[in-house]
């Protein structure tokens, strides 16, 4: 069940919402779209749901396309959340899981499983407009899921979100995947994508800008962070060769640099100077891979 | 379960158990209930107390003939002979006495005149029935003195023969005519109102699932088209059920008092004997007409993002229909016009104009057949083309709803549905 996306284009008109894009998310994995607004995520997200068509390229799931003969097996959670705001939570759950081929009987004991791990038993026979903007994001979550899904889209489904429901969102997640379900999500909080996926692409304007799994995109982008907290002034490291950014902070300084290698010959520079508190040597955040593809070709 | 069965019972039964329907088809049964009994209604208002007239006989002949003429044309009325002059008979009616006066005085050729004296001369009912006995009257006196003998008189008021006989074998009488238009009459405001109600919320069902942006669910989990149809036959059992338990009741109740209506207004509209096939193309008229308006209103929903926006695309649904009415208003006076021909093969008119034209004409059956191809296709291609634009609305969330838009939900949903 390996969904794979092979040189897919979308064009409106003349704009080019995404260019070129391939992909393979594996079965069972949990797949991160990166991308600051207008990225190409929802675009994408709609080519694979079928609701838009492929100006070129193609898009496959386990060798076919996506239609709605295989709805039963896709949650969708779209990025423009939407209920319908006179029905009850249960009535709403109740036509939507049907229309993904449940029975109202699984439905409803679904239902209520999933709204007592997110803590509001009581929303049952809520009409949705009565429900706060969070809340009723969970019941859209609950109507994405309530079906187990093989291949579950989630756009943006941490948006919104106090830190508490994002943890109880977040679990509920990751035990979806643990039982099999192929997960791709959108989302522009890089600390989200960085805690949960293995797998994630960096989508800029379109353009794919980084992909693969995160281990080998932190290891290729080679540049490394180093820390160094010391009693004497380093400001002389800004001019050193392979130190790309020098940012002076209160206990000392943290450097970009070009690899490891770098860190090597810092560290003998240093030696003699004084006392030095803190040597590290760390992984570049996802953050700053972000800034550095899609902030360079700001440029 | 088949989803476009899903789609449909949801739309009828989250409708039919809806509060505002509920409501309007309870007063609209108490309506019914109310317009079968309409007559025992007036005659609890009316009171049964009799109109004392006071009549001043100046010829000293006529209060006699008078009353006889009056009594027979109403009950509600009595003459009372005034003894003493208009003055006081004026004061008689200002202190409620009697409620009018009546001056009866014969003018220089000998022929009756009358003054009227009311408190107010608001209400003309009494005016205008003494009004009329005066006249008679004044006819009457006025052939006596010019001789002619009374049954002379009668021959020459009495109505002339006037037999229409159409030559034509299979042409309708003019006693089927009546009945036809008797029926056209009454499936053209069914119709008219089922439209102008049921349209609406068909459009409002589109235009709120976009703007509550449901239906981009709803789209990823089944075709636009599906959901489309389904809406759209939810609805229409909607309007049936509405429209079914009015009639439904409406028959019960004039079986109950069927001697009563008898001779009414039944007679004239020609509901007694209709054949059952005006009564098949009745139904099959009106369900297509509905069809073709319900499925117009649901494109022209899915062109709106908001519910606010609706009105305005309501207009061209109710100047199609009002259109249509009018033709047909007009065709019910000259059936075999050019415009009655050639309208009934558009399908915004047909459904009421090809009916009409099915009762009153003698028409051949292929015109009728395809009359109704042509609806059922355009019902499709207009189904089609809305469920395309609504895919397509996915992505449109303007504020306006031009044609530009149109074009521009059409271009992205080119595709299979």
């Amino acid at each position: 069940m390996t969904l794979v996306l092979n040189q897919v284009t979308k064009r409106f008109g003349k704009d080019t919402a995404v260019n070129h894009l391939s992909l393979k998310i594996p079965e069972k994995e949990m797949f991160g779209f990166l991308g600051g607004n207008g990225a190409g995520k929802t675009t994408t997200f709609r080519m694979i749901l079928g609701l838009l068509d492929i100006t070129e390229g193609e898009i496959t799931w386990n060798g076919e396309r996506i239609n709605y003969s295989k709805s039963h097996l896709i949650g969708y959670l779209p990025e423009e959340r939407g209920l319908y705001p006179k029905l009850t939570v249960k009535d709403q759950i109740i036509y939507l899981g049907k229309l993904r081929g449940m029975r109202k009987k699984e439905i409803v004991s679904e239902l209520e499983s999933w709204l007592e791990r997110f803590k509001v038993p009581e929303y049952m026979n809520k009409r949705v407009e009565e429900l706060s903007k969070g809340n009723q994001q969970k019941i859209q979550f609950i109507s994405a899921v309530i079906h187990k899904p093989k291949l579950l889209i989630l756009d943006e489904p941490f948006s919104g979100l106090d830190p508490v429901n994002v943890e109880l969102l977040k679990h509920a997640v990751i035990d979806l995947k643990e039982q099999g379900t192929s997960i791709v999500f959108s989302s522009h909080r890089m600390e989200h994508v960085e805690e949960l996926c293995e797998h994630l692409c960096i989508l800029h304007k379109g353009n794919p800008v980084v992909e693969g799994s995160l281990r080998e995109i932190k290891r290729s982008f080679g540049k490394k962070n180093l820390i160094i907290h010391a009693d004497f002034e380093l400001d002389f490291l800004g001019n050193e060769s392979g130190v790309v950014r020098y940012k002076k902070v209160a206990e000392g300084c943290e450097l970009q640099i070009e690899n490891e290698d770098v860190s090597q010959r810092i560290f003998s520079l240093l030696q003699g100077k004084g006392f030095i508190r803190k040597f590290e040597l760390e992984e570049p955040s996802l953050n700053d891979i972000f800034i550095e593809k899609v902030g360079a070709s700001y440029e | 379960m088949n989803k476009f069965w899903v789609i449909l019972s949801h739309t009828y039964l989250s409708k039919l158990k809806a509060k505002p329907f509920i409501i309007s088809t309870i007063i609209s049964l108490l309506f019914v209930v109310a317009l079968a009994n309409i007559q025992s209604i007036i005659d609890l208002f009316t009171d049964d107390e009799v109109d004392q007239i006071a009549v001043i006989d100046e010829s000293n002949t006529l209060f006699v003939p008078l009353t006889t003429n009056v009594e027979a044309a109403s009950n509600d009325l009595e003459l009372v002979e005034f003894d003493g002059t208009v003055e006081e008979g004026k004061d008689a009616v200002i202190n409620e006495e009697y409620n009018a006066l009546l001056v009866i005085t014969l003018n220089d050729k000998q022929l009756p005149e009358a003054s009227y004296y009311a408190n107010n001369i608001s209400d003309t009912g009494d005016q205008i029935l003494l009004e009329q006995q005066v006249q008679q009257l004044k006819v009457a006196l006025a052939t006596q003195y010019s001789g002619i003998d009374e049954k002379a008189l009668m021959e020459i008021n009495e109505p002339v023969t006037f037999q229409a006989t159409a030559l034509d074998e299979t042409a309708k009488t003019e006693e089927e005519l009546n009945q036809a238009r008797g029926i056209v009459y009454v499936m053209l405001f069914v119709l008219y109102i089922t439209v102008m109600s049921y349209g609406q919320l068909i459009m409002t069902d589109v235009a709120n699932e976009k703007s509550s942006r449901v239906m981009e669910l709803l789209v990823s989990s089944a075709p636009a088209v599906t959901h489309m149809f389904a809406k759209i036959l939810g609805i229409a059992l909607l309007g049936l059920t509405q429209v079914g338990s009015i009639i439904i009741l409406g028959i019960i109740l004039i079986k109950s008092k069927q001697d009563e209506y008898m001779g009414g207004i039944f007679e004239y509209l020609g509901f007694q004997d209709i054949s059952p096939a005006v009564y098949v193309y009745a139904i099959i008229f009106f369900l297509l007409g509905y069809l073709v308006y319900a499925t117009i209103a649901a494109m022209l929903g899915s062109l709106v993002s908001r519910v606010e926006d609706t009105g305005q695309m309501m207009l061209p649904l109710i100047f199609l229909i009002m259109i249509a009415f009018f033709i047909a208003m007009f065709g019910l006076e000259a059936p075999d016009s050019t415009i009655v021909k050639v309208t009934s093969f558009i399908p915004f008119f047909s459904p009421m104009i090809m009916f009409m034209r099915v009762g009153m004409l003698d028409i051949p059956t292929w015109e009728v057949m395809v009359s109704i191809g042509i609806i059922v296709l355009s019902i499709l291609l207009f189904a089609y083309i809305g469920a395309k634009v609504y895919k397509g609305g996915v992505l449109l969330y303007g504020r306006s709803s031009s044609l530009k838009d149109f074009k521009k939900a059409l271009a992205l949903s080119k595709k299979d549905s």
